[in-house]
This record gives C-alpha cells, sequence and structure tokens, in this order.
C-alpha cells in the first residue's frame, strides 16, 4: 500500500528524518511542506554536493548563489543580476503556460533582488521537427514566451533552440533574464528584524500549480501526464507588469526590509527560505491570504504555485506607505505574518495552529546523496536517421547543414519576440553571436546562452566545457569580457548510474572552463528528471553568460561589412567530426570523444578577438561553431549580404564540416591589420555574390534561400 | 515644446516613448488616473498592454480619466500621436476611424519595415514630403487596420507599409492614419525605436520633430 508521504515523493527514510527532527508525525499541513521543500527541485539532494565544485567568487561578484539571482559589478555604480532556470516538464505537458510562467519566474527572481529585468534570452530543446507533437510544443512555447515577455515590456533579445530525437517526450525550456539595479538598491531575501511584518502583494492564491515541484518538476514523465496539466501554473503578465513597477517602486522610496518572490513552492519555500536566510522564524495566518477560491485549504494555500506573488518584509512604521504604493500600482497587498525570533515557521489558521516546523529541518536538512557514477557501457542515444548518404559534394553537404533544422535561420522564432523595447538592443538577433545592450555612460553588455546536448552526450566532460568556451567566444565576437555565468543543469534521473555519470563529469567540466576563464557561477538552476518513456534527454547544461565592454559603438557583428576586406581564421583551428551536425546528418549516434581544448590557447585566442574589436580592427568577427567552417563562412555572407572567396586550410569534408566550437573564429577586417594579429592566419577576401570555399562554390542568394527555408515550414 | 506621454498600467514603451520626446523638447510622463495633461504642448500615447489588453485591445483604456482631457486636448487641435497600443486606444476613443484587429498571421511580430508618408500635411509629418519612406521596426500583435464601408472614403491615410512589408494583412497596406483635421495621428510602427544610430535607424525624429518644428512656427 502506497502511503501519503510517498505519494508526495518522499522516501520512508526521509519520513523517518522528518519524524525524527519534529520529534513526532507531522501534521498534514506540515507533510506537504516537507515534501515541497525536500523535493529534488527545492532542496538539490542530488546535486547540491557536486555544485559545490562550481567557482563561485570573484572580484566582481556582489551576489552569488543562493539569492534570488546573482549579481556582478559592470562598473559607474551599476550592478547587473541574472539567472537562468528551466520550466522544463510544466513545458512538456502545457507548452503556451508552462514557457509564459517559465518566463515570469526568471523575471520575477531578478525584481526581487532589486533590478529591473531588461533582457531575456531563451535556451529551448524539441523533438525532431518532423514530430508533430515537436512542431506543437514548439509553436505554442515561442508563443508562450513571446505572450509573456512582449507583455511585459522586457526585450527577448537572443537564445538557442535545438531539434534532437531524445526530448521528443521531454522538451526542455530555460529562460535567463539579466536585469540593472543601482549597487545600493540590490536587496536580499533574508528576513530580519523580528516583530516586522510579512506581507504579500501581488495576484491571489488559487488552485493552480499545486504540487508543481514535486508532482511536475522531480519525477520523469510518463503516461496520462495530461492529468497533470492542472498542476501547470497560468500566468497573467499583466499582473506581473503592475508587480513589477510596485516592487520596484517600494525599493525606490526604501520602504522593504527584504524582498522574495514566490516560485515553486509558493508560500512555503518563500517563507521560508526568508526564515532561514536571517536566522529567524515566521508566524503566517493562512487565514488572512487573499483567496481566489474561497474553501481552500490550509495546505494548498501553502503549496499554491499562483503566480504573480511576492513576498516582502516591512517594518511596522512604513506599512502605511507600502499598501499606497500597492494601491497605486492596482496590487493587492496583505500582512500575512510576522518576523518572529524563534527560528520556527508556524502555520496559522486564525487561532488554531496547524503546523510548526524548525525552520532549519526545512531549508537545510533534507538529506544530500552522492551520486552512483557510471560510465554506461553501450551508448545511451540511438543513431538518428541518416540524412546524408556520406558521397555527397561539399556544396550539398553544406546546403544540406544550412537548410537543417538546427541550423536554419532562427528569424521565424525571434520574430515573434519584442527584442527592443527599452532603447537598448544594439545587436538584435542575427546580427552578431551575442546579444548587445547599451548601459548609461556608453558601455555596452554582451550576453549569450549556449548548450549542445549532443556534444555533452559524447563526451559529458569536454562537451560541458565546450559550452562555457563557446559561449564566452559569442561574448568575445562583440568585444565583452565575460564577468559572470549561471547555468541550467537538464539532466535525467540522477539515480540512475550512467545519469549520475553524465552529471558529475559535466559539471567538473563546466568547472574546469569557468576557472580556466577565471568567470565565477553567480547562479543557476537544476532540472532532474527530465526522462520521457522512451529514455533520458541528452544530457543539457546550458550556460548563459554576461560580458563588459567600454565602448559600445565598436559592439562586433557577425556577418562581413565591407567588400574587399581579408578573411582571417584565429585561434587553434582543429575540427573533428565526432558529435558534430555533419555527423547527426550522416546518421551517426553521438559517440566521442571529442577534440581535446587548450584552455591557454582558447583565453588567448578569445583575448586576441575581443580586444581586436574593441579596437575597431574588426569589422565582422563569428566564432566557428555548429557546422563547422564552412558553415561559419556561410553564415558570414549571408548576414552580410557579400560573397567571400576563401582558401581553407584543408579540403576535406572533415575539415570543412567538422567542428571543436569555443576554439576558432573567422573575422574580417582590413588586410595589413589583420596580418598583424597574434595568430591569424588569412585565408581570404570578402567580395562578390559568392562563396568560393575550396571546392564548394554557391551564390549567397542560394545560401540564404536555403537557410531561411528550414523552419519556415514550422510556422505556416 | 513640452511632450506629455501617458502611462497606463500595462503601457511598455512609454520610456522609450519619453526618451524620444526628449531628443526633441522637454517630456513627463502623465499619469492614467490623472485628468491633467499638465500643461503639456503635444500628448503621446505609447506602446504596450494597457490594463494587459485581455479584452479587445484598447478598450479598457479609452476609459481612463486621462483620456477625456486628451480628447478635449485634441478637440481643440491640440497634436496627439498613438504609437502601437495608443493607435488601438485612439481608435477605440473614437478619435480616429477604424480598428485594428489581430495579425492575418496571429502571431507577434517584430521586424524593422519602410513605412512611406503618404500625407506631409499633418502635425507629426510636417517634417516629411510625401514620398519619403522612413525605416522604423514593427512589433505588435494586433496591427492589421480595417475600416469599414461607410467610414473607408472618410479616412485620411498619413502613413503606408511599403509595397511587399505590410507585416500584419492591414487594409491597403496602412501603417498611420491622420484625423481631418490632421493633428491626431495613430501608427503601428515605432518611432520612439528609431531615434538612436547605436540601436538602428534615426528615421522616427522625424515625426517626433515634425510636431516640435510646427510648435515653434517653423
Amino acid at each position: 500500500m502506497s502511503s501519503r508521504h510517498s505519494e508526495l515523493g518522499l522516501s520512508d527514510s526521509e519520513y523517518e528524518l522528518i519524524v525524527a527532527k519534529l520529534g513526532r508525525e507531522p501534521g498534514g499541513v506540515e507533510l506537504a511542506m516537507f515534501s515541497l521543500m525536500w523535493s529534488e527541485h527545492c532542496a538539490y539532494k542530488h546535486s547540491r554536493k557536486l555544485l559545490r565544485r562550481l567557482p563561485t567568487e570573484g572580484p566582481r561578484v556582489l551576489l552569488g548563489p543562493g539569492e534570488n539571482a546573482g549579481a556582478i559589478d559592470v562598473g559607474g555604480g551599476l550592478a547587473v543580476a541574472f539567472k537562468v532556470e528551466s520550466h522544463n516538464h510544466p513545458s512538456a505537458v502545457e507548452p503556451f503556460q508552462g514557457a509564459a510562467t517559465g518566463v515570469g519566474g526568471i523575471l520575477r527572481d531578478v525584481f526581487a533582488v532589486g533590478a529591473r529585468p531588461i533582457a531575456v534570452l531563451d535556451s529551448l530543446r524539441f523533438g525532431e521537427l518532423a514530430s508533430p507533437r515537436s512542431r506543437y510544443l514548439l509553436d505554442r512555447a515561442v508563443a508562450g514566451i513571446g505572450f509573456y515577455g512582449n507583455s511585459i515590456g522586457v526585450p527577448t533579445v537572443g537564445g538557442e533552440v535545438y531539434f534532437e530525437a531524445a526530448y521528443e517526450q521531454n522538451c526542455l525550456v530555460n529562460a535567463m533574464c539579466l536585469g540593472i539595479a543601482e549597487h545600493d538598491r540590490l536587496i536580499r531575501s533574508a528576513a530580519n528584524g523580528p516583530g516586522n511584518v510579512l506581507v504579500l502583494f501581488g495576484a491571489l492564491t488559487g488552485r493552480d500549480g499545486i504540487g508543481g515541484a514535486s508532482v511536475l518538476a522531480s519525477a520523469e514523465l510518463g503516461e496520462g501526464d495530461e492529468a497533470k496539466r492542472p498542476s501547470v501554473q497560468i500566468g497573467d503578465p499583466f499582473a506581473e507588469k503592475k508587480l513589477l513597477e510596485c516592487s520596484l517602486e517600494l525599493l525606490d522610496q526604501g520602504l522593504l526590509a527584504s524582498l522574495q518572490d514566490l516560485g515553486a513552492a509558493g508560500l512555503t519555500s518563500s517563507s521560508s527560505e526568508m526564515a532561514s536566510g536571517g536566522g529567524l522564524g515566521i508566524d503566517l495566518d493562512v487565514d488572512r491570504v487573499p483567496l481566489r477560491e474561497a474553501d481552500m485549504e490550509p495546505f494548498e494555500i501553502m503549496v499554491s504555485e499562483s503566480q504573480e506573488r511576492m513576498l516582502c518584509v516591512v517594518e511596522p512604521a512604513r506599512m502605511k506607505e507600502v499598501l499606497a504604493v500597492c494601491a497605486k500600482w492596482e496590487t493587492t497587498a496583505t500582512a500575512i505574518g510576522t518576523v518572529t525570533d524563534t527560528a520556527r515557521l508556524r502555520v496559522l489558521r486564525g487561532e488554531e495552529v496547524v503546523g510548526d516546523m524548525p525552520v532549519a529541518a526545512l531549508v537545510d536538512h533534507c538529506p544530500l546523496y552522492d551520486l552512483d557514477p557510471v560510465a554506461p557501457a553501450s551508448p545511451i542515444y540511438p543513431a538518428p536517421p541518416a540524412v546524408l548518404r556520406g558521397d555527397e559534394a561539399p556544396r550539398d553537404v553544406l546546403l544540406a547543414l544550412l537548410g537543417s533544422a538546427n541550423l536554419a535561420d532562427r528569424r521565424p522564432l525571434f520574430e515573434q519576440y519584442d527584442w527592443l523595447v527599452q532603447s537598448r538592443t544594439m545587436r538584435r538577433p542575427d546580427e552578431a553571436d551575442a546579444a548587445v545592450l547599451l548601459l548609461p555612460g556608453g558601455g555596452a553588455l554582451g550576453v549569450s546562452i549556449d548548450g549542445n546536448g549532443r556534444r555533452v552526450a559524447c563526451d559529458p566532460e569536454r562537451g560541458a566545457a565546450e559550452a562555457v568556451y563557446e559561449c564566452a567566444a559569442n561574448l568575445a565576437c562583440v568585444g565583452a569580457q565575460p564577468e559572470g555565468l549561471t547555468n541550467c543543469l537538464n539532466f535525467g534521473n540522477p539515480e540512475k548510474p550512467h545519469i549520475g555519470w553524465q552529471l558529475s563529469r559535466a559539471v567538473e567540466g563546466m568547472a574546469t572552463a569557468c576557472e580556466a576563464l577565471g568567470v565565477p557561477v553567480v547562479g543557476g538552476n537544476v532540472s532532474l528528471y527530465n526522462e520521457g518513456p522512451e529514455g533520458p534527454i541528452l544530457p543539457t547544461p546550458v550556460v548563459g553568460m554576461v560580458g563588459r565592454m567600454p565602448d559600445a559603438a565598436r559592439a562586433g557583428r557577425a556577418g562581413w561589412t565591407r567588400e574587399g576586406d581579408a578573411i582571417a581564421l584565429i585561434g587553434a583551428f582543429a575540427p573533428a567530426p565526432a558529435g558534430s551536425e555533419l555527423a547527426k546528418l550522416r546518421g551517426e549516434a553521438p559517440a566521442g570523444p571529442l577534440p581535446e581544448a587548450d584552455p591557454d590557447a582558447i583565453r588567448d585566442a578569445h583575448g586576441t578577438v575581443r580586444s581586436a574589436v574593441r579596437a575597431g580592427t574588426l569589422a565582422s568577427a563569428h566564432d566557428i561553431a555548429e557546422g563547422g567552417l564552412a558553415v561559419a563562412l556561410a553564415e558570414a555572407c549571408v548576414l552580410g549580404g557579400l560573397g567571400a572567396r576563401v582558401e581553407p586550410p584543408g579540403e576535406t569534408i572533415d575539415l570543412l564540416f567538422g567542428e571543436a566550437p569555443g576554439r576558432a573564429f573567422v573575422v574580417s577586417g582590413a588586410r595589413d591589420a589583420l596580418g598583424a594579429l597574434d595568430r591569424a592566419v588569412l585565408i581570404g577576401e570578402v567580395g562578390g555574390d559568392r562563396l568560393v570555399c575550396g571546392p564548394i562554390d554557391v551564390p549567397v542568394a542560394e545560401l540564404r534561400a536555403v537557410r531561411e527555408g528550414g523552419l519556415r515550414a514550422a510556422f505556416p | 515644446m513640452r511632450f506629455g506621454v501617458v502611462r497606463f498600467p500595462g503601457s511598455c514603451d512609454d520610456v522609450d516613448a519619453l526618451l524620444a520626446c526628449e531628443r526633441v523638447g522637454e517630456a513627463e510622463i502623465l499619469w492614467h488616473a490623472d485628468r491633467s495633461l499638465h500643461g503639456s504642448d503635444a500628448v503621446v500615447i505609447p506602446g504596450g498592454f494597457s490594463y494587459g489588453d485581455y479584452l479587445r485591445v484598447g478598450a479598457i483604456a479609452r476609459f481612463a480619466p486621462v483620456m477625456e482631457s486628451v480628447a478635449r486636448f485634441a478637440a481643440e487641435g491640440g497634436p496627439v500621436l498613438g504609437i502601437c497600443n495608443g493607435f488601438q486606444v485612439l481608435c477605440e476613443a473614437g478619435l480616429l476611424p477604424g480598428a485594428l484587429l489581430p495579425n492575418a498571421s496571429l502571431r507577434f511580430v517584430c521586424r524593422q519595415v519602410g513605412v512611406e508618408v503618404i500625407d506631409a500635411a499633418t502635425a507629426w509629418t510636417a517634417a516629411c514630403s510625401p514620398g519619403d519612406v522612413l525605416s522604423i521596426p514593427a512589433k505588435h500583435q494586433s496591427g492589421r487596420y480595417v475600416v469599414g464601408p461607410e467610414q473607408a472614403e472618410d479616412v485620411r491615410v498619413a502613413l503606408r507599409y511599403v509595397s511587399g512589408v505590410n507585416p500584419n494583412g492591414s487594409w491597403q497596406d496602412v501603417a498611420g492614419v491622420v484625423n481631418a483635421a490632421g493633428n491626431v495621428l495613430g501608427l503601428m510602427p515605432h518611432p520612439e525605436h528609431a531615434v538612436d544610430p547605436l540601436t538602428g535607424s534615426v528615421d522616427g525624429l522625424r515625426i517626433f520633430g515634425s510636431v516640435a518644428r510646427a510648435a515653434v512656427g517653423v
């Protein structure tokens, strides 16, 4: 017979531990709250030990992991707060609302630290485009992201999307947000001042999203997931827009002692984490929580994941002013509790105590598990169907790659997003390898999000390191120096030894690369149990990186800009077919090993490109990633509307289309200036209306047409 | 020249419009619940999703207290510019003919478009000449301009999408219309997002510059 605690996802030993911590059996409200706080989603119980391996400190770090979002100093008294988070399982069950509320949640994380959200990026994975389910998920997830971001006035400035059969049932929707604030405006979530008032403001609390963190986010997907739709939250961007403006105005006026958003596990996690951060207790009366439905049980109120809500701590003397600001923004605000010095979280219904737990037991005492990593004896992922026979001419291989779903023009997606509101977007999607956002004072931020599950499946350690290197390479192409990183680790069930192996090797690779580049991880998210009946997703660590550049006017572009410019290769150029898009089209299963990476050489190459972009030496800069050198050249032609004549370092298919992302760049500029750069090898010249590269000779118009066609069919 | 930029709950491009106005004059935000226009010489109703626009676009905003004053100001000949959601609000308020329906694609679209000036004898296009093409971004979910047959003949078209770039299925490629008196202009593209060479084009400045120029009597 299945017991109540196991239905809620707690193991017998975890339940016994809860009984020991309380000194008695937990009541119904308490058990519901423990089941959420001790879920994988909230407690990181299978990943926390591993995450300690990631470097988190640096001279510019203002807020590190553990806050609602990390933040770094970007000069001029300004801070940039940012974080990436997953909303995979809700999106797999209901893609429009799942993706929309994913954006809503990450926006709240950023304004919860006092920063105004200035940009969203997203990282998406679906099954193959040939699958009707995948096209449905893609269409609705993109619409959901646009619906929320567009309506709230935060631009979606970049992102990535890939299609692989392993994501067929379990798509990935990761959203990243960054915001800016004056340093002294940043606020932490830790409750302070016993006697202070706990105020809930924003939307009413309803039955939506009950059990989202435990039911959806901490178990594999399977049959009957439609029945989980009630666990998916419903987004209201207008409510969030008011909440955002209201929160920032409350902070502007200095009215709040601390601030926290309500995300997964709703009031349970927000109140207990605020109490935990301050080493204090909280008394919370569910009878005072404004409800959408009158007859909600205390446990439902405590676990509801209704969106667009925030919790703040206010000194009693400031309550009147707080309520006035909330009234101005037509936002409901209610005192629902008090900060205490008991270090206990007490849940009251009027006079009746319905829950009374030590805060530490909820927040800190969930057991952490070691993984049992074992490399799989045989390949986990099947080979994809072959699109190429293997004897095609190089020009046909190039066209097949450019038109493939993973490399085709992303315009049908990003045109559904407002990428320019707030007047900061200097480099729009498809103009450069990273988005560029203007800062006050003439500087700018470069920001990019990257991941490549197929390469991590080949070789988790090197593949995850490559994601970091490639993200930094994208920043180098616009002239930005990486300053901080956020990650989202999307993996299968970590209790399975081969998934544990993928996860632990990937964290090791990511840590090594972060150390090599000197980039701290300031926050992130782990999404486990991403499996469907057919098996696990590709291991997909996603990396979001933020960098600075001193002179916005010199931000780099990816496409050629001037007829007659020389073209050069910068960096170690030693591509290999393993894990490449070429290998996929040839029908090869993802299998390693990936080429070795030399961190010193990578750092030097990035530095050369970054400095040359900043100096105005380069007219274009583009990193060589998916599809290899030939695809990078073709993209520079299409984006710049100019042809090129190139003598590649080799003419074999593997050299033209093999991959080693993050290491090498295709750049253009005046011949003399390029020749003087470190490690630049001149390989050709910009001009004409054809790409001529060794055995390849294709009109740019044909490259463009093929590239534009790849995703068009998915958005009729 | 003093611009007032209306802010409804749900306005998104209000700060962008404010910054654009400040490039040619002074500007301040006008709060939706406040009937006073604070002595503005021109009023801009910016883009966004006023009151969420979960109902028909602009249908709630037209009832905001500030709109009573905007209507009076417009009737007295004061220059009023409605951009995107602002255009939708002006149509709902009856200050401009026609209505804006969901795009023919049923999708949000964000794209730089060419917009041809058809009528340069308006407060907001006086710095242009008929036939000028402005490069301005359009971004909207409901930008398909339609007008009933009984009103069609009276519609004064100020701006059209250049041939082949109509992003939303608008009737006769209409991008913007002006009232009979020439002082109230509504347009779907966003001139306030075309005022800085670093973020795209500067063609939008000619819209804001037109009214500023008129004000100083050039």
